[in-house]
């Protein structure tokens, strides 16, 4: 029942929803800190995975270097795509879920906090770790501010974009495999201009382009991929 | 009224009733076509100047990559009519052109590869069109690999409409930056034959191809449908009068 006292910023969408996106945004965020194990294992994969390069490719310098800025960026993309998985996991399977996509919010929101928050304890550490990760392979320094932003703004398309299948594959039981044969297509223009930006700035070019298309992939992912994940949701509740 | 015919696609019986008289006209044709375009464009169409008579792969490789791209299109769109009006049998379209897209994508590929060994002297190149095409096999990888994932046939149709409607989407990005990463890593080796300009003696061969492996593909997308629709309505008094070789009585659809 609306009463006369309303106005018109109880009905803009943002008002009503942006409360609520907090606090789903706060207890997510605690939700995961709470499980530290779920935050250390992509970053352990992360790092495994690249110290096996040397031992499979050989220890010359110049042979890491070319390969680093790709490698990196490959095995970033494995890392998210990996822990993607348990996205909605855990809340599909006790329900709460089906909770979410009964409120009268958007689950477009809700979507949004449970990416942001992976992204958080995913995209963000791992753009952390590259310059490390970079030093050990040999990356010359010149590439290491490139190698973070691309990372820090590209992870979290990665993170958009995986949650649209992650909520495709949520009902079924072994979804791992799945999941990565759906949404890596997905990820090519991300991987091509993530590590597009690092060559730019490793051959002394701008890599400012690169990293502005990353940034409008990031906007349109913001804008669409919540969306069809969302309606991915809704049909995977009906499994 | 003029909606009509749209709202009766619903209909799965409807649809197999129409496509039967459609069948063997469109066989025919693709028959006819097939025929006539390989003939013409193996035996009569002239040699090539520089690539001799390995170009003629191109009879078979351009009508199938052509058709590998327009698929995709057309599961997307079968898929999005079927999350919007909520028709099951565009979902059945949908899963037989995930199919035939993957079938033609690889054929593009294979074809392609094989061009590739005596023109470019080696079987693989990451070119940009190559890369392009082997991401769409992908994308169409995806869609049958989910579309199998699921117990639920209802869940799987919406499940793999949603995926190709998200490729849509992605499939420009995707070949605009593969262009890009292409025009960046260009390998000084290949040399690329020019190919906007096509004599018409060979042209037109491989128009005809073209138009015959459409024929080919409507013939094959319906066919595949039918048999789907019989599959998934085998419990209705129509599919078991049609079973028993009865011919189907025009009544209400349904």
């Amino acid at each position: 029942m609306s009463s006369p006292e309303r106005t018109l910023i109880d009905y803009a969408p943002a008002a009503r929803s942006v409360p609520g996106f907090l606090a789903l945004l706060r207890s997510e965020l605690l939700l995961v800190l709470r499980r530290s194990a779920d935050i250390a294992n992509p970053l352990l994969f992360f790092v495994t995975v690249l110290a096996l390069l040397p031992l499979g490719v050989g220890p010359e310098p110049e042979l890491l270097a070319r390969l680093a800025p790709g490698m990196i960026w490959v095995v970033a993309l494995l890392a998210t795509l990996l822990s993607q998985e348990s996205l909605f996991r855990s809340d599909f399977e006790d329900g709460s879920l089906e909770q979410l996509a009964l409120t009268p919010q958007p689950l477009y929101f809700a979507v949004l906090a449970k990416v942001a928050v992976h992204w958080l304890v995913t995209g963000l550490p791992l753009a952390l770790l590259s310059p490390l990760l970079a030093m050990m392979l040999n990356l010359p320094a010149a590439g290491y501010p490139a190698l973070f932003l691309s990372l820090l703004l590209g992870t979290a398309s990665l993170s958009l974009i995986g949650a649209v299948g992650a909520a495709l594959t949520v009902a079924l039981r072994r979804a791992g495999l799945l999941l990565a044969l759906i949404v890596m297509p997905l990820y090519v223009p991300v991987l091509i201009f993530g590590t597009g930006a690092v060559q730019a700035a490793l051959d002394g070019y701008a890599y400012g382009p690169q990293l502005a298309i990353l940034a409008a992939l990031l906007a349109g992912g913001t804008a669409l991929a919540p969306l069809a994940a969302a309606g991915a949701i809704r049909i995977s509740l009906d499994n | 009224m003029a909606w009509q015919w749209f709202h009766r696609l619903g209909s799965p019986r409807w649809f197999y009733q129409k496509t039967s008289a459609w069948m063997p006209w469109l066989a025919l044709a693709s028959l006819l076509l097939i025929g006539a375009g390989s003939i013409w464009g193996l035996g009569f169409a002239p040699e090539d100047a520089k690539q001799g008579n390995s170009y003629r792969i191109i009879y078979i490789h351009v009508p199938a990559a052509f058709l590998a791209l327009a698929g995709y299109y057309i599961m997307a769109i079968s898929g999005a009519i079927g999350l919007i009006w909520k028709m099951k049998l565009s979902f059945v379209v949908m899963r037989a052109a995930a199919t035939l897209g993957a079938v033609l994508t690889f054929i593009a590929l294979f074809t392609g590869a094989v061009w590739g060994k005596p023109t470019w002297g080696t079987y693989w190149v990451w070119d940009a069109r190559i890369t392009s095409m082997l991401i769409l096999f992908f994308l169409y990888i995806g869609v049958i690999a989910l579309s199998h994932a699921f117990s639920r046939e209802q869940v799987a149709d919406k499940a793999c409409a949603l995926l190709a409607l998200v490729g849509t989407v992605n499939i420009p990005i995707i070949y605009k930056s593969v262009d890009w990463w292409f025009t960046l890593h260009q390998p000084a080796t290949i040399k690329f034959t020019q190919q906007s300009s096509i004599d018409p003696s060979m042209f037109y061969p491989l128009l005809t191809m073209i138009i015959g492996f459409y024929c080919l593909y409507a013939w094959t997308l319906i066919a595949h449908t039918r048999e789907k629709i019989l599959q998934r309505e085998w419990r209705t008094s129509w599919v078991q009068q049609v079973m028993r070789g009865e011919s189907l009585s025009e009544g209400k659809a349904g």
